[in-house]
C-alpha cells in the first residue's frame, strides 16, 4: 500500500526566523535556551535511567550493565564495551517516521557513543558491555545533544564510575546570527547547525558536528556560546542527580522525627 | 590545600572534591592535584584520604568474598552460576566435593540444578578469565528453605555494620539465620516466617536509607517496636 | 544458555505456588486483583494522539498519526488501521534490538483484533474519496519498562491514545483534490475495548501477571471486552493447556474486571453532529437554495 503523503499540518516557512528586536520564532534571544528538565531513575528495569525534556524534545535514555557480553568473542580484553542505540519513535516528528533503523540514526548512534566513551572508566569492567538505549519520544531540534545529556545522566545513575558527565547542545547559524539551542524550525530553514558535547570540568570537547558554511570567527563565536549553554545544561544534570538524595534524606528525616 | 565539599555530602562524577596534597581513596580520580569523584555518592575525608562512598555499585568479585549464587547451567564437570555481577562464575565439581566424585558416573544435576541457590566463596579472579567459585568450606552449599533478597551491592556494609553489630543485632532479636553475600545477595531463614517478611523488609529499610544518618538509630527503633507472634 | 534473570529460582518458585494455594500473590494482590493503572494523554504534541499508560510498573506509550493516502483494494471505502508494537530494549536486560520478534507481532495484532472486531473505530467514517483517498491511521505502541503482561498495557495505551487523538476536517475538491481544513475533530472512537490477560499457575487463574509470575506461568489466556461485555477477541498464549471449565471461568473474571480497567480510560468522544468529510456539493447547494429563496 503505497500512501503519497499530504501533509495535514501545515508547516510553511515563517517569514522571518530572526525579527528586528532578535527575536526568535519562539520569542527567544540568540544566546537563549530553551527551557529544560531532567528526571533521574525513571525506568525499574534498567540500572540507570534518565528523561530530558529540552522545549518540545521528549528522550528517555538508559543504562543496562557492565553486564556480560554476547558474543564472547566481540569483548575487548582489558576494558568494557560501550554499545549505544539511537532510536525515534514513530510518532516523534510531524511525518511519521518508519520504525526501522534509518541511517541517520546510524550515525547518529555513532557519534553519540564517541561521545561518551571518553568519560567512562571502561577500563574498570575487561570483558563486559555497557548498553546504552537512547529513544525520542517527541522531537523538536537537538535530539542527539539531548540524547548525549540524558545519556549522561542515566549512566552516572547505574554507578558507572565517569571523569565528568557530559552535557551537549547545539549552536548554529540563523539568518546569519550564531544562536544557542536549535529548535526545529530554525534546524531546518536556517543556515547551520553545529552540536557539541563536552565534559565541562574537564574542558574537554567530545562531540563537534557541523553543517552549513561558517568563518573562523564564526566557530569560535559559536563554540563559545556553546560552552556558556553546557555550563548551564551541566547544573540541571548535578541537581537532577542530587536530587532523588536529598528528598529520600527529608523523607526519613521528616518520618523519624514524626515519630 | 582546599577541601570543596563538608563531610558526607552528595557529590557527583566530574565534581571537583579538592586541591592539594590529599590521597586519592575509593571511586575518585586526580588530575594533578585536584581530585574529582567518579560516582554519584557521598564524600568523606578520612585521615589524610578522600572517598566517595557510591550509592550504587557493580559487584566485581575479589578472592574470599562470599557470595550467594544462582546455577545457570549445568556441564559434565562444572557449573555456570550468576552472581549478580557482569562476571560469570565457575563452579568445578573439584571444588563442590569433600571426596572427589566420578564426574563420568555422576550426574551434576543431582548435586545442584538450574535454578538452585548456593552459598559460596570466590577462589580466584583476575579479569582475563571466569571467577572461580568453592563450596567446600563451612557454611557453603545449596539453599533449600527460607528466602534470598538481592540488593545493591553499595548497601551490603550497612547491612553487616561496623564489627558486624547491625547484622548481630537483627539476628539476635529476630532470631533469624542471615547470611550476606558480598555481591548484594542476602539469605534469611527463620522458622517463623513472620520473623523472615520482617527481617526482608528490614533489609529493604537499610537499602533504601542506608547513606542517611541515624540508620542504626532507626533500625533499633523497629527491633524494639515490633511484635512478632507465631 | 538462557539469560539469568529468565531463570526464576526453584525457591521462588516454590514460593509463589504455595502463596497462590492460599489465596496471595507475591505482591499481596488477590487473584483477580489488577495492578494500578495510571493513564495520561496528550503527551506527546507532534502525534494527532498519544497517551502513557503504568499499568504497575509496566510503562507502555502510543501515538497515533494520521495520513491521507490510499485504501486497501478490498476495502475502498474504507480507512486503514495499521497497529505496530514493539518491545523497547531499554524496558528489560532480555530485549534485544531488532525489527518486532514474534512476540512483539503478536502484542501488535491482539491489539488490532480488539479494535476491529468491536469495531472501536468506524473505518467508514474515515473514506475520503471512496476508492482513492482515504485516511490511514497509524498507532505506533512502545512499552518503555516490562514487568508483566505487556498486552494489557500496550493494549489500553493504543485505545487511550486513539481517544486522545484529532484529525482535521477534510474537504474534497472536484473529482480528485483533498483540501485539509483547519477545523479538528475526534477520531470517530465508538467502543473501548479492554483486553483482559489471565495466567494459569499450576490449577490457578490469576488475572493481570507480574513479571515473575509471567516466568512460571503454564498458560495465558487473553480475552478482549467491548463496552456492551461482548468478548471481541481471544488469545490463548505461550505453551500448556487449559480445560473448558478454565476458559470459562476466565470469561467470568474477564467480564467483571474489564469494567473497572476501562474506568481508567478517558469517556468516547462526543460524535454527535461531527463530520469528517466535507463535500463540495452541499455547498453549491446551498449557494444555490440561496438564490432561489432571491438572497
Amino acid at each position: 500500500m503505497s500512501s503519497s503523503r499530504i501533509s495535514i499540518r501545515k508547516e510553511q516557512r515563517p517569514p522571518k526566523l530572526i525579527d528586528e528586536e532578535g527575536r526568535r520564532v519562539d520569542g527567544r534571544r540568540p544566546d537563549e535556551l530553551r527551557p529544560v528538565k531532567i528526571e533521574v531513575g525513571v525506568l525499574k528495569n534498567a540500572d540507570g535511567s534518565a528523561y530530558i525534556e529540552l522545549g518540545r524534545n521528549k528522550i528517555i535514555a538508559a543504562v543496562y550493565g557492565p553486564k556480560e557480553l554476547h558474543p564472547k568473542h566481540l569483548a575487548l580484553p582489558d576494558r568494557a564495551v560501550l554499545y549505544c542505540r539511537y532510536h525515534m519513535v514513530p510518532f516523534s516528528v510531524m511525518e511519521r517516521k518508519s520504525p526501522a533503523p534509518s541511517r541517520r540514526e546510524i550515525e547518529l548512534s555513532k557519534v553519540i557513543r564517541e561521545a561518551l566513551e571518553p568519560a567512562l572508566f571502561l577500563e574498570y569492567f575487561p570483558r563486559t558491555e555497557i548498553d546504552l538505549f537512547i529513544e525520542v519520544l517527541q522531537a523538536d531540534g537537538g535530539t542527539r545533544t539531548a540524547g548525549i545529556t540524558a545519556a549522561s545522566v542515566a549512566l552516572a545513575d547505574a554507578g558507572i564510575p565517569m571523569r565528568d558527565l557530559v552535557a551537549a547542545i547545539a549552536v548554529g547559524k540563523v539568518e546569519g546570527q550564531i544562536v544557542l539551542d536549535l529548535c526545529d524550525i530554525e534546524d531546518k530553514y536556517g543556515e547551520g547547525d553545529m552540536p557539541v558535547a563536552m565534559m565541562p570540568s574537564l574542558g574537554q570537547i567530545t562531540l563537534l558536528q557541523a553543517d552549513g558554511v561558517y568563518t573562523p570567527e564564526e566557530v569560535k563565536k559559536a563554540l563559545e556560546l556553546a560552552k556558556k549553554g553546557i555550563m548551564k545544561i551541566y547544573e540541571v544534570q548535578r541537581e537532577a542527580l542530587k536530587k532523588k538524595y536529598i528528598e529520600l534524606k527529608k523523607e526519613v528525616e521528616e518520618e523519624y522525627g514524626k515519630k | 590545600m582546599v577541601l570543596y565539599f563538608s563531610q558526607r555530602e552528595i557529590v557527583v562524577p566530574g565534581q571537583l572534591l579538592a586541591k592539594g596534597p590529599y590521597k586519592p581513596g575509593n571511586n575518585v580520580f586526580n588530575v594533578g592535584q585536584n581530585i574529582y569523584s567518579t560516582v554519584v555518592g557521598l564524600a568523606e575525608l578520612k585521615n589524610n584520604t578522600i572517598n566517595v562512598i557510591p550509592l550504587k555499585r557493580t559487584y566485581v568479585p575479589s578472592p574470599g568474598d562470599l557470595v550467594i549464587g544462582k546455577i545457570i547451567n549445568v556441564g559434565v564437570t562444572s557449573w555456570q552460576v550468576d552472581i549478580a555481577s557482569p562476571y560469570t562464575a565457575i563452579l568445578q565439581a573439584s571444588d563442590a566435593f569433600l571426596k572427589p566424585i566420578d564426574v563420568t558416573k555422576e550426574d551434576l544435576r543431582k548435586y545442584f540444578d538450574v535454578g538452585d541457590y548456593i552459598i559460596a566463596k570466590v577462589l580466584t579472579f583476575d579479569r582475563t578469565r571466569d571467577p572461580l567459585l568453592t563450596v567446600k568450606e563451612a557454611g557453603c552449599g545449596r539453599i533449600d528453605k527460607g528466602v534470598v533478597v538481592e540488593i545493591n551491592p553499595s548497601k551490603v556494609p550497612r547491612i553487616i555494620g561496623r564489627k558486624g553489630s547491625m547484622i548481630s543485632l537483627i539476628k539476635s532479636k529476630l532470631n533469624v539465620e542471615i547470611v550476606v553475600g558480598k555481591n548484594g545477595r542476602i539469605w534469611v531463614y527463620s522458622k517463623n516466617p513472620k520473623a523472615e517478611e520482617f527481617t526482608v523488609r528490614i533489609i529493604k529499610k537499610i537499602e533504601r536509607e542506608a547513606h542517611i544518618s541515624g540508620l542504626t538509630n532507626r533500625i533499633k527503633k523497629m527491633l524494639e517496636e515490633v511484635r512478632l507472634s507465631e | 544458555m538462557a539469560r539469568s534473570e529468565e531463570i526464576i529460582s526453584s525457591l521462588d518458585r516454590s514460593k509463589i505456588i504455595s502463596l497462590l494455594r492460599k489465596g496471595i500473590r507475591l505482591d499481596e494482590r488477590r487473584l483477580t486483583e489488577v495492578r494500578p493503572i495510571t493513564v495520561e494523554t496528550g503527551v506527546i504534541q507532534k502525534a494527532e494522539g498519544s497517551a502513557i499508560v503504568k499499568l504497575g510498573n509496566t510503562i507502555s506509550i502510543a501515538g497515533v498519526k494520521a495520513e491521507i493516502g490510499t485504501p486497501f483494494s478490498d476495502t475502498p471505502n474504507e480507512g486503514v488501521l495499521i497497529v505496530n508494537a514493539e518491545f523497547l530494549p531499554l524496558a528489560s536486560p532480555s530485549f534485544e534490538p531488532g525489527p518486532p520478534d514474534e512476540n512483539a507481532i503478536e502484542v501488535a495484532r491482539v491489539i488490532d483484533r480488539g479494535i476491529r472486531s468491536s469495531q472501536a473505530i468506524s473505518l467508514e467514517d474515515l473514506a475520503i474519496i471512496p476508492g482513492k483517498r482515504v485516511w490511514v491511521i497509524y498507532v505506533d505502541v512502545y512499552v518503555l519498562n516490562h514487568d508483566g503482561n505487556m498486552i494489557d498495557c500496550s493494549s489500553l495505551a493504543t485505545i487511550a491514545a486513539l481517544l486522545n487523538a484529532k484529525v482535521p476536517k477534510v474537504k474534497v475538491v472536484g473529482e480528485n483534490n483533498v483540501e485539509v481544513l483547519d477545523e479538528w475533530v475526534p477520531l470517530p472512537v465508538r467502543d473501548r475495548p479492554v483486553s483482559v490477560t489471565i495466567a494459569k499457575i499450576n490449577d490457578t487463574l490469576i488475572v493481570d501477571p507480574s513479571l515473575e509470575e509471567e516466568k512460571i506461568m503454564d498458560c495465558r489466556l487473553t480475552l478482549t471486552v467491548n463496552e456492551k461485555g461482548q468478548i471481541c477477541a481471544i488469545q490463548k498464549g505461550i505453551g500448556g493447556s487449559l480445560t473448558l471449565d478454565e476458559i470459562y471461568k476466565a470469561i467470568d473474571i474477564a467480564e467483571e474486571v474489564a469494567k473497572g480497567i476501562r474506568d481508567a480510560l478517558p469517556p468516547l468522544p462526543d460524535l454527535k453532529d461531527v463530520v469528517w468529510v466535507v463535500k463540495e456539493e452541499a455547498k453549491e447547494k446551498l449557494e444555490s437554495e440561496a438564490e432561489d429563496s432571491g438572497g
